[in-house]
C-alpha cells in the first residue's frame, strides 16, 4: 500500500542543513526497512505555472493553482502495510523534516483486505 | 412460542450477538460496510422468518451463517472476481463449522473496537461507528443521542467506513507502543456509550439500556485486561460499575427516575459496589496522580460509601469536583460540582454557579433540571415551573421526563 506525505510549510525557506541531514538519514532508513518509495523537495510555489489544455488551446498561467498561506514543500510516497504503520513513519517524517505533513493513501485495486 | 416471546428473543440476540456477527464478518470479509450490511440483513430476516419458523436452538450461529450468505450474496451481485471472492465462496461451503471458542471472538469484539476508535477518525465519528458496529444502535438512534439529523450522521458513518477502507485502517489491537494513547480514545467512546445506555434517549426505549451499560462495562472489563496498569481503565470500569450498581434503584416501579438523594440504598449492587471500590482504593494506594475518570470514581465511591444520603461527605465530593475542574473546565463538570455546591453551602450560593453557566448550557436538560430544584428549594416556585417545563421539553428520557413532570406538579 502507498502513501503520499506531502510536507506542509508555512515559512518562506527551504529546509536548513541540519533538517537536510536529518532528511537524509530519515530517507536512508526508509530505505533500509523497506518504506521507501521515492521522495523529493520542491521550490518555492512562486516557480509553479498552472497549464489547463482541456480546451481549444492550452491556458498557460503564472503560479500555483491554489494561493494559500501554507503550501506543498515536498513529499515522500512511502510503502506501508496499513495506516497505523504509515501514521508512525509519518511522524517521524514530520520531526525530522520539521514541518507540519499529510497523510494521504492512494488508490489501491488490489488492497489486501483488514484482517491481515 | 407466542409473538412476544419471539420478539424477546430478536430482541435479545441482537443485543448479545449484533457485535460478535459483525466483528466475525468483518474478519472474514475485510470490509466493516460488508459486515455491517449483512449483519442487519440477517437480522432483518430474522424478524421475518423466526415468527413463522421458530427460533433456532443456538440464535448466534444462525444469525452467522445467514449473514455470511448476505455477505457473499452481495460480493456476487457485485461481480468481483477477485481472492476475496474465493475465499468467500470456500467459507461459504462450510456452514457446519463449529463456533470459535469464547476467547477467540471476544478478541474480534476488541479488534473491532480499536478500529472504530481509530485517531485517524474524528472523535464524532469514532463514537458513531461504536455505538453501530458494537453496540448495534439503529442510525436515528446514534442521530438522536448526539442531537443531529439522521442523514449527517448517515453520511458521517459512510465517510468514516469509507476512510477506514481507502486508507487501510488496519484491524487490529494496536501495537504496545501506541497502546496508552489509543486507549484513551476507546474510553472516551466507551463513556459515551455507557452514558446513553444508563440515560437512553429514545421515547419508545427503555429509561436505561441495560445492554449498552452491559457492553460498555464488559469491553472496558476487556481492556482493563489488556492494560491492567492504565489507572484511567480502572477508573472508568470503577464509575461506571458504581454507576451501574444504582440501575435498579434508580427507576421506580412505576417507571419514574429515581434521584439519588430518594434512592433505596439497599436496593444497590453490593457486589458491583464492593468491586468499584477496591479498584478506586487500588488506584489511591499507587500515589499517582489521578486523571478524570479516576477522580469520577472517586465521586461516586463517596456516595456509595454513605449508608443514607445525610451521612454523605459532602465536602469530599466538592474536593474532588474542585480537582476534577483543574483538569476538565467543562461546563457540565461546573454544573455537577454546583450541584454538590448546594448540599454544603445552600442552594442560593448553588443557583448562582449554576446560572452563570447559562450561556453554555441553555440547551442541556440538567441545567434546567438543576435550576428547577435550586429555585424549588428556595421558595421560588414560579420560575421553577419555568424551568422544570423546559428541562421536561429537553428530556429524552421517558423516567426522567415522568420524575420531573410529577416534580413541576406538585409545586404549589
Amino acid at each position: 500500500m502507498h502513501y503520499l506525505v506531502s510536507v506542509i510549510d508555512d515559512t518562506a525557506g527551504l529546509a536548513t542543513p541540519d533538517e537536510m541531514v536529518a532528511i537524509n538519514a530519515f530517507n536512508d532508513r526508509l530505505k533500509a526497512e523497506g518504506h521507501w518509495v521515492f521522495a523529493g523537495g520542491l521550490a518555492t510555489p512562486s516557480s509553479a505555472t498552472v497549464i489547463d489544455n482541456r480546451g481549444a488551446r492550452a491556458m498557460v498561467t503564472d503560479g500555483p493553482f491554489l494561493e494559500s498561506k501554507e503550501y506543498l514543500a515536498g513529499f515522500w510516497i512511502i510503502e506501508a502495510p496499513d495506516l497505523d504503520v504509515a501514521l508512525n513513519l509519518a511522524a517521524q517524517a514530520s520531526t525530522h523534516c520539521n514541518r507540519k505533513v499529510e497523510i494521504r493513501p492512494f488508490v489501491g485495486v488490489d488492497l489486501p483486505p483488514l484482517g491481515e | 412460542m407466542s409473538a412476544v416471546d419471539v420478539r424477546e428473543a430478536i430482541t435479545r440476540a441482537h443485543h448479545e450477538e449484533w457485535a460478535r456477527v459483525v466483528a466475525a464478518l468483518t474478519r472474514r470479509f475485510g470490509d466493516l460496510d460488508i459486515a455491517e450490511e449483512a449483519a442487519a440483513e440477517a437480522f432483518a430476516t430474522a424478524v421475518e422468518r423466526w415468527p413463522v419458523d421458530g427460533v433456532p436452538p443456538n440464535p448466534g450461529a444462525w444469525l452467522t451463517t445467514s449473514a455470511n450468505r448476505k455477505a457473499i450474496d452481495r460480493i456476487r451481485r457485485e461481480n468481483k472476481r477477485d481472492d476475496k471472492q474465493k475465499q468467500a465462496q470456500m467459507l461459504y461451503d462450510d456452514d457446519d463449522e463449529p463456533g470459535e471458542p469464547l476467547g477467540a471472538i471476544d478478541d474480534e469484539r476488541l479488534r473491532l473496537i480499536f478500529t472504530c476508535c481509530h485517531p485517524a477518525l474524528a472523535m464524532e465519528s469514532r463514537v458513531a461507528l461504536t455505538l453501530r458496529m458494537l453496540g448495534g444502535l439503529t442510525v436515528p438512534e446514534i442521530a438522536r443521542a448526539f442531537l443531529v439529523p439522521e442523514t449527517t450522521m448517515g453520511q458521517r458513518i459512510t465517510r468514516a467506513k469509507a476512510k477506514i477502507k481507502a486508507a487501510r485502517i488496519p484491524y487490529r489491537v494496536p501495537s504496545t507502543e501506541d497502546l496508552p494513547a489509543r486507549v484513551s480514545g476507546v474510553l472516551a467512546v466507551l463513556f459515551l456509550v455507557f452514558n446513553e445506555g444508563y440515560l437512553a434517549t429514545g421515547p419508545d426505549t427503555d429509561p436505561v439500556r441495560h445492554d449498552l451499560t452491559t457492553e460498555a462495562i464488559r469491553l472496558t472489563r476487556l481492556i482493563r485486561a489488556l492494560m491492567p496498569d492504565d489507572g484511567e481503565v480502572a477508573g472508568l470500569l470503577a464509575l461506571m460499575l458504581l454507576t451501574e450498581a444504582r440501575r435498579t434503584a434508580r427507576v421506580s416501579a412505576g417507571g419514574e427516575l429515581v434521584p439519588l438523594g430518594e434512592q433505596d440504598r439497599g436496593s444497590w449492587d453490593a457486589a458491583l459496589v464492593a468491586e468499584g471500590h477496591r479498584l478506586v482504593r487500588d488506584r489511591l494506594a499507587t500515589g499517582m496522580a489521578p486523571g478524570p475518570y479516576q477522580i469520577l470514581a472517586a465521586i461516586n465511591a463517596v456516595h456509595t460509601s454513605a449508608r443514607d444520603v445525610r451521612d454523605t461527605d459532602w465536602s469530599q465530593v466538592v474536593a474532588l469536583y474542585d480537582q476534577l475542574v483543574r483538569l476538565d473546565p467543562s461546563p457540565v463538570i461546573a454544573l455537577n460540582r454546583a450541584i454538590a455546591v448546594a448540599e454544603l453551602d445552600g442552594p442560593e450560593v448553588a443557583l448562582a454557579a449554576v446560572d452563570r453557566l447559562e450561556k453554555q448550557l441553555a440547551g442541556y436538560h440538567a441545567y434546567h433540571v438543576a435550576r428547577a430544584d435550586l429555585l424549588r428549594r428556595l421558595g421560588r416556585g414560579q420560575q421553577s415551573r419555568a424551568a422544570y417545563d423546559r428541562a421536561i421539553e429537553l428530556a429524552g428520557n421517558t423516567a426522567e421526563t415522568a420524575y420531573l413532570t410529577r416534580r413541576r406538579d406538585q409545586l404549589g
